[in-house]
């Protein structure tokens, strides 16, 4: 395949800025530890003028809904008893930054966390109520109140140190080829991001937008979720949202947006 | 050929029983060029057969990486691939009847899917529903739609 060495070309000209205000850094140099590619580009850059009009302005972006939701939610009593995100953060903006380096190394568990399973720690061990499913709404749209706060800040994902295991694992999951179509990720978002296959624009496979809105399925969207349809595209056997092997996944190809800005909750077709 | 097996398959066509020799994808013997001399499935291919199976996306949906100018009445072909436009100038019937059971024998870690394979992967899975399969699974393609996929590529000539 011809590799995309020149960037889009309304990577030149368009510029995401949200409610005339938080600008988006959607094109940066690429981190150190990528070998093959020379600049990262978000996933924005390459859906259509309509799309990405819809994420410049809160009120047209569907996902904000979400949002609104998990700020009702953020004060609303956890299980039986008393407390609520609110008893323990003051206000989602507390929460500021927090988006930008996860996954997160955990030194009291001793394992790398997504923020998901941070929101559960808390949930089941701060407030002693049953877990949220990892991939439902209600986690869904809690982690796009947590990216909301952090938008326009530099994802910047810890990858050396104790993480750095994990993040191995994650990498290696990257360059796999998995299934019947024997494809890694890499194989589409970095040999092939900006060509065409059958109609879809192939993007980076950047993950700094996470949740996303889809208008294909018109409701917020996981990481962990949408790296299952890409593997079970392949015709592979997949790994379930919140496994080890898409957690380490996860840290990896966060570490490949490192420089780019939190975006979500952004809008992809 | 010596490793070929034969496997009677009687095919109800037109009233008469005919006899078609398929070569199973573990059998198929690879030349020195990574051609494939015979057809796989004994019979000779249909190109409108193949044009079908070339754009339709639960079979070889090879448009998806392949722009082919004479199937623009489809829409959204890929480009990831190169244009397959007069690629029976390029190569030789065997010649693409290799590349399209196998294109990794031909090009080395290409991303082209194998086509008539059905061992060898890394966690296969059962069609697209993300659940396990045991293999041999069934190859991409069948013989015979090979053989109308490689019939169909012999139409495509800019001379
Ligand atoms: C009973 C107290 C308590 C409750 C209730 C609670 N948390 Fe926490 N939360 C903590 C503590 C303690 C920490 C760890 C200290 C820290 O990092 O601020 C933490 C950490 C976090 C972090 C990671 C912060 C970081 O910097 O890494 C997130 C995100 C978070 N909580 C979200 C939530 C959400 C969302 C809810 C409600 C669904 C919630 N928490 C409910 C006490 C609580
Ligand atoms: C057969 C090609 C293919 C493979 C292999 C593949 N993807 Fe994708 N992926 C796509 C397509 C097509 C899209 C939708 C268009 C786009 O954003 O690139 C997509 C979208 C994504 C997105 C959403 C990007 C955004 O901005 O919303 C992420 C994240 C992603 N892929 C990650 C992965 C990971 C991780 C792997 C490997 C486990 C993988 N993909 C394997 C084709 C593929
Ligand atoms: C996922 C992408 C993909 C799919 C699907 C795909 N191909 Fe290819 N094909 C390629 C690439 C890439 C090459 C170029 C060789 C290389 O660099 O790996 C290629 C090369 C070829 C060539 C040689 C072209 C030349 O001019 O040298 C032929 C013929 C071909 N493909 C036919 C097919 C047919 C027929 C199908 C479907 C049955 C198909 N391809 C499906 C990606 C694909």
């Amino acid at each position: 395949g011809s590799a995309a060495l020149a960037p889009v070309a309304t990577a030149q000209e368009a510029n995401l800025v949200i409610n005339d205000e938080i600008e988006i850094v959607t094109k940066a140099p690429a981190p150190e530890h990528m070998d093959y590619v020379r600049e990262i580009f978000s996933g924005w850059e390459y859906r259509s003028r309509e799309t990405q009009d819809l994420q410049m302005d809160d009120f047209e972006n569907p996902g904000m809904i979400g949002v609104d939701n998990a700020r009702a939610d953020f004060d609303t009593a956890l299980g039986d008893g008393e407390e609520s995100c609110a008893s323990c953060h003051e206000s989602p903006e507390a929460l500021e930054g927090v988006r930008a380096v996860y996954p997160k190394w955990d030194e009291a568990k001793g394992e790398v966390q997504t923020l998901e399973m941070q929101v559960n720690e808390c949930v089941t061990e701060r407030a002693g109520a049953e877990p949220w499913d990892y991939t439902g709404q209600r986690m869904t749209e809690m982690v796009a109140l947590i990216s909301s706060v952090s938008r326009g800040m530099p994802v910047d994902v810890a990858i050396d140190g104790p993480a750095e295991e994990t993040w191995e694992q994650g990498k290696e999951i990257y360059y796999t080829r998995y299934g019947q179509l024997e494809l890694a990720c890499a194989n589409c978002h970095e040999d092939n991001y900006d060509n065409m296959i059958r109609a879809d624009h192939l993007s980076q496979g950047q993950i700094n937008g996470f949740p996303t809105y889809r208008l294909k399925n018109g409701k917020l969207n996981t990481v962990h979720d949408r790296f299952k349809g890409c593997v079970r595209d392949t015709r592979a056997e997949t790994f379930s949202p919140g496994s080890p092997e898409f957690v380490a996944l996860e840290l990896y190809v966060a570490s490949r947006g490192n420089g780019l800005s939190v975006e979500g909750p952004s809008v992809r077709n | 050929m010596s490793r070929q097996f034969t496997l009677a398959v009687a095919l109800a066509l037109a009233g008469s029983v005919v006899q078609a020799e398929v070569v199973a994808p573990q059998e198929v013997a690879y030349g020195e060029y990574r051609a494939i001399e015979t057809s796989l499935s004994g019979a000779p291919g249909d190109p409108e057969a193949g044009a079908e199976v070339m754009t339709t996306r639960g079979l070889g949906n090879c448009v998806a990486c392949h722009a082919v100018g004479a199937l623009d009445e489809v829409p959204f072909h890929g480009e990831v691939g190169p244009p397959l436009d007069g690629v029976a100038d390029r190569w030789t019937e065997p010649d693409l009847r290799g590349i399209v059971a196998n294109a990794k024998m031909t090009f080395p870690g290409s991303i082209m899917p194998a086509f008539y394979k059905t061992t060898g992967f890394i966690r296969p899975g059962d069609g697209f529903t993300g659940k396990a399969a045991e293999e041999p699974l069934e190859p991409l393609l069948t013989a015979q739609q090979i053989e109308d996929v490689v019939a169909y590529l012999m139409t495509l000539r800019d001379e």
